[in-house]
């Protein structure tokens, strides 16, 4: 993997000998030009996409007409982002995608989701562990009251496993993985409202990765956060694209280019291009890509 | 008249209204305990009433009411919570809500009389309890219905939808989420609802008139299918049927009630208060 | 340690999809919850119906006429309910001439108002007067008002007055918390446009905040009369319970009976199924009824009224 040009060397949060940079976007006037990302990985190569999307559509009572047709595959190890305008739809995919769709009654959907090949609304689904698998991280920090660790265990709690050793592994596991470990580890049984906002968004993502899904999703998590806590979530993301599958919806097109390895985008709930990170930033197929991308309207 | 003029006069005078609405309030409490403290003595609360009535103390009467709210707790928290819950978390936007929100505004506005007659007729009556704690208890139950259940949705209502939605997110199936995320968190709300409508059935006479109440028991109640005596209803017989009742003991018993109701209200406001205050989020 | 949610490779994720065995406590649960949610419907169609059983038969047994007609003598077997609905009525309509125009001043003064201390002593005195048993309210009038209305110049102080004052009180609670809820859920933007446009704080009341509220005060207004013709206890005590219809200058000061108190004061002695017992029960179904249908349009007003501010 090449490294990315670093304009900014990460903060000082232990992650091992791996010294990583950030690409911090320049400051410029109008027409933003950005740093080519470095060349992603496209789609692996004989990897089966872990999610297929298929002309899907989904409507909200009222007739306001969300998606259409969107027809999309999300592979594996890699980043895939979904970026566009605000109301574009993006929000509102992820939430197709692990069924918290559901909530809305009297929305309207047709198309099909698949996870691993299998309809994900099929009447025979079972929503609960679809989302185990599937799990979101939200734009703002939940933390559900109690400790962090009853916040990391609660999904766990809930689907049965009420093993102490087991509970405790999987905490210490995923805490890791979210770059939380080191601050908390001695208080884990504090209430998880003392947490800054970094570290409650930071703890959202390890509450989902100690449910060990398959596919982690995130929609727009560090729009409420600094800088620094910001590059801690994204450096740990890239950290953990390998093991998983990861669909991201960033705040701006900026972060959209650091973190994507393939690159999504929506306008007024359409799929507009979908490709390569490279491409999708450098050199877009798609007129409207581009206007977005460099900045002329969004 | 200028705007600022009639400005002025306007707030003159809803301020003196205002106060008019309200003086009276404190008047009669304090009324009320200056006049009653006086008879209150342990042998008062403590021992039963002899002497045709007119000595001894209410006892039998306070106990009763005690009796009788808790009955009432246990015949309307079940169904009310179950309501509430259903109002919160599981009723759509449809005829049938509305319907049943229809039901319990109307329930809440059924008078209280009506009720007592209700509750002779079925429970007393048709069911064959006979007066009895039991036949008051489930028809101060069912009056005490729409208050609890107004109060315990708003109480769940108020629980933020985040942790509705992250716990889904996370796997729990809809009842756990309600289970785990929602009542522990509603609970005080609820239980403010629960002690005010306590309160008010305690202090309620005409639904025991006919389904609970004696005026006179020679021994306290054994089982819930005894008839009992109540605070409300001693308070109404003494003042109005027994002639020559000293009037010290008439407002020392309106001045127990008027403690116990305005207690249990306080609580219910002490626990509101301070679990807002305690709140993380 | 693989437990059933370890899905590391695609056929178990797959696999662990399909639903397990429907989590049978769940869906009882579930049940016993809608269950619950419905069950107040079927207690007012309960009520009602054990007040008909109980009601109806009365039509058999007393002439429909002399249902209507204007003299209760139960003794002699006369059920004319025109002078018990009277007595409801006037005390009702006491009441309200009352406890209207005090109440809604005072939710004016709470919610447009009040400077912060004096609202938190006062909400909570309103709160502690609905708190009130209306025994003790009865029996402050019994022993304490009707004497002075006595000799203020009434023959008796039991009169359809005394019951009134009594109960202004007692519906005064319920008209100033709905009014009050409704002059605060008047939007902000109201009342700042019309300060924007530089008209006094009694001016934007006076013409924006109310009239927007209306609704909302109409209802406190409908709910307070329903307080005030479903009360018992109070106007047993002190009205004096004379079941006269009385239509000339001093009627407010003479005494009446209400329907509430005839139930309360006669259904102890009556037996039961007779004549006397059923008609004690068809009074109630006039209650019944017309404390629904005050309910029913308060209800439906509310329904309209926020139907029509999220529409705007």
């Amino acid at each position: 993997m090449e490294e990315r040009d670093a304009v900014k060397e990460r903060g000082s949060e232990e992650r091992g000998s791996e010294a990583r940079g950030i690409a911090m976007p320049p400051v410029s006037p109008p027409a933003m030009k950005l740093e080519p990302p470095a060349e992603a990985e496209a789609a692996p190569a004989g990897r089966e996409p872990t999610i297929r999307l298929r002309n899907l559509s989904f409507t909200y009572p009222g007739g306001i007409r969300a998606l259409s047709n969107i027809t999309l595959d999300i592979y594996p190890g890699q980043i895939t982002v979904l970026f566009g305008p605000s109301r574009s739809g993006k929000s509102t995919l992820l939430r197709l995608l692990n069924r918290l769709s559901d909530l809305s009654p009297g929305a309207r959907k047709s198309g099909e989701v698949l996870f691993e090949g299998r309809d994900i609304f099929a009447p025979d689904v079972d929503v609960s562990a679809l989302r185990r698998q599937v799990s979101m991280v939200f734009a703002i920090p939940s933390p559900l009251p109690g400790s962090i660790w009853e916040n990391l265990t609660y999904g766990l709690r809930m689907a049965g496993i009420t093993g102490q050793e087991e509970l405790a592994a999987r905490v210490e596991r995923s805490l890791r993985q979210a770059a939380l470990w080191d601050e908390v580890q001695d208080r884990l049984h504090q209430s998880a409202f003392r947490l800054s906002g970094g570290q409650r968004q930071r703890l959202c993502l390890a509450r989902s990765l100690a449910l060990e899904p398959v596919v982690i999703l995130l929609d727009n998590p560090t729009s409420g956060l600094d800088p620094l806590s910001t590059a801690t979530v994204e450096s740990s993301l890239q950290e953990l694209k390998d093991e998983y599958t990861i669909v991201l919806v960033p705040h701006s097109v900026q972060q959209a280019a650091r973190m994507a390895d393939r690159a999504a985008f929506l306008l007024d709930g359409e799929l507009v291009e979908v490709d390569t990170a490279a491409r999708v930033f450098t050199a877009p197929t798609n007129r409207r890509t581009e206007d977005y991308v460099t900045g002329r309207f969004g | 008249m200028t705007r600022q003029g009639t400005q002025r006069i306007a707030t003159a005078v809803i301020t003196i209204v205002a106060t008019i609405a309200t003086i009276p309030i404190l008047a009669v409490i304090l009324f009320i305990v200056w006049q009653g403290l006086p008879a209150l003595s342990p042998r008062f609360l403590f021992t039963s009433p002899s002497d045709g009535m007119t000595e001894g103390g209410i006892l039998p009467a306070l106990l009763g009411t005690v009796y009788l709210t808790l009955g009432t707790a246990i015949a309307s928290i079940p169904l009310a919570i179950g309501a509430a819950i259903y109002l919160a978390e599981y009723a759509g936007q449809n005829r049938v809500t509305a319907a049943v929100r229809l039901a319990i505004a109307n329930l809440a506005g059924i008078p209280s009389i009506v009720y007592g007659l209700f509750g002779m007729a079925m429970f007393v009556l048709f069911f064959n309890l006979g007066t009895s704690i039991l036949a008051g208890s489930l028809t101060l139950g069912l009056m005490t219905l729409p208050v609890v259940i107004s109060t315990a949705e708003e109480a769940i209502l108020a629980v933020p939808a985040e942790f509705r939605t992250v716990s889904l997110s996370l796997g729990a199936s809809k009842w756990q989420t309600i289970r785990h995320q929602v009542l522990p968190h509603a609970l005080p709300g609820i239980l403010t609802g629960v002690i005010l409508g306590l309160s008010r059935a305690a202090g309620e006479t005409a639904p025991i008139l006919f389904t609970a109440a004696a005026f006179y028991l020679p021994a306290l109640p054994d089982s819930i299918s005894d008839p009992t005596m109540a605070l409300p209803y001693h308070l109404y017989v003494i003042s109005t049927q027994v002639p020559g009742m000293p009037l010290a003991v008439q407002y020392g018993t309106a001045f127990v009630l008027l403690l116990l109701v305005l207690s249990l209200t306080l609580v219910a406001s002490v626990i509101r208060s301070r679990v807002r205050a305690r709140r993380e989020w | 340690m693989a437990t059933r949610f370890d899905a590391t490779t695609r056929d178990e994720a797959r696999a662990a999809l399909h639903r397990e065995q429907p989590v049978i406590g769940e869906r009882v649960i579930e049940w016993l919850i809608r269950l619950s949610g419905v069950s107040a419907i079927a207690l007012v169609i309960l009520i009602f119906g054990f007040l008909m059983r109980e009601g109806i038969p009365a039509l058999k047994d007393v002439p429909l006429a002399a249902l209507l007609g204007s003299r209760w003598y139960p003794i002699t077997g006369l059920y004319g309910l025109a002078p018990l609905i009277f007595g409801s009525l006037l005390v009702t309509l006491l009441a309200i001439l009352i406890a209207v125009p005090i109440g809604l001043t005072t939710a004016i003064y709470l919610g447009e108002m009040a400077p912060p201390l004096l609202r938190h002593i006062l909400k909570p005195m309103v709160e502690i007067l609905a708190g009130i048993p209306s025994i003790v309210l009865g029996f402050l009038g019994w022993v304490a008002l009707a004497p002075l209305v006595q000799r203020a110049g009434a023959p008796t102080g039991l009169t359809a007055f005394t019951g009134g004052l009594i109960l202004a009180y007692m519906a005064l609670p319920t008209i100033i918390s709905i009014a009050e809820d409704a002059i605060d859920a008047v939007p902000r933007a109201y009342r700042d446009g019309a300060l924007a446009l530089g008209a006094t704080d009694w001016q934007t009341t006076y013409r924006v905040v109310l009239p927007a509220a209306r609704s909302g005060l109409v209802t406190a207004v409908m709910l307070g009369i329903g307080r005030a013709i479903g009360e018992t206890m109070a106007v047993l005590m002190v009205t004096g319970n004379a079941a006269n219809i009385q239509l000339d200058r001093n009627m407010f000061f003479a005494p009446v009976r209400t329907m509430t108190a005839t139930i309360a004061a006669e259904m102890g002695e009556v037996s039961q199924g007779s004549p006397h017992y059923h008609v004690l029960f068809a009074v109630a179904i006039v209650l019944f009824i017309i404390t629904f249908a005050i309910n029913s349009i308060a209800a439906r007003i509310i329904g309209a009224t926020s139907r029509q501010r999220s529409g705007e």
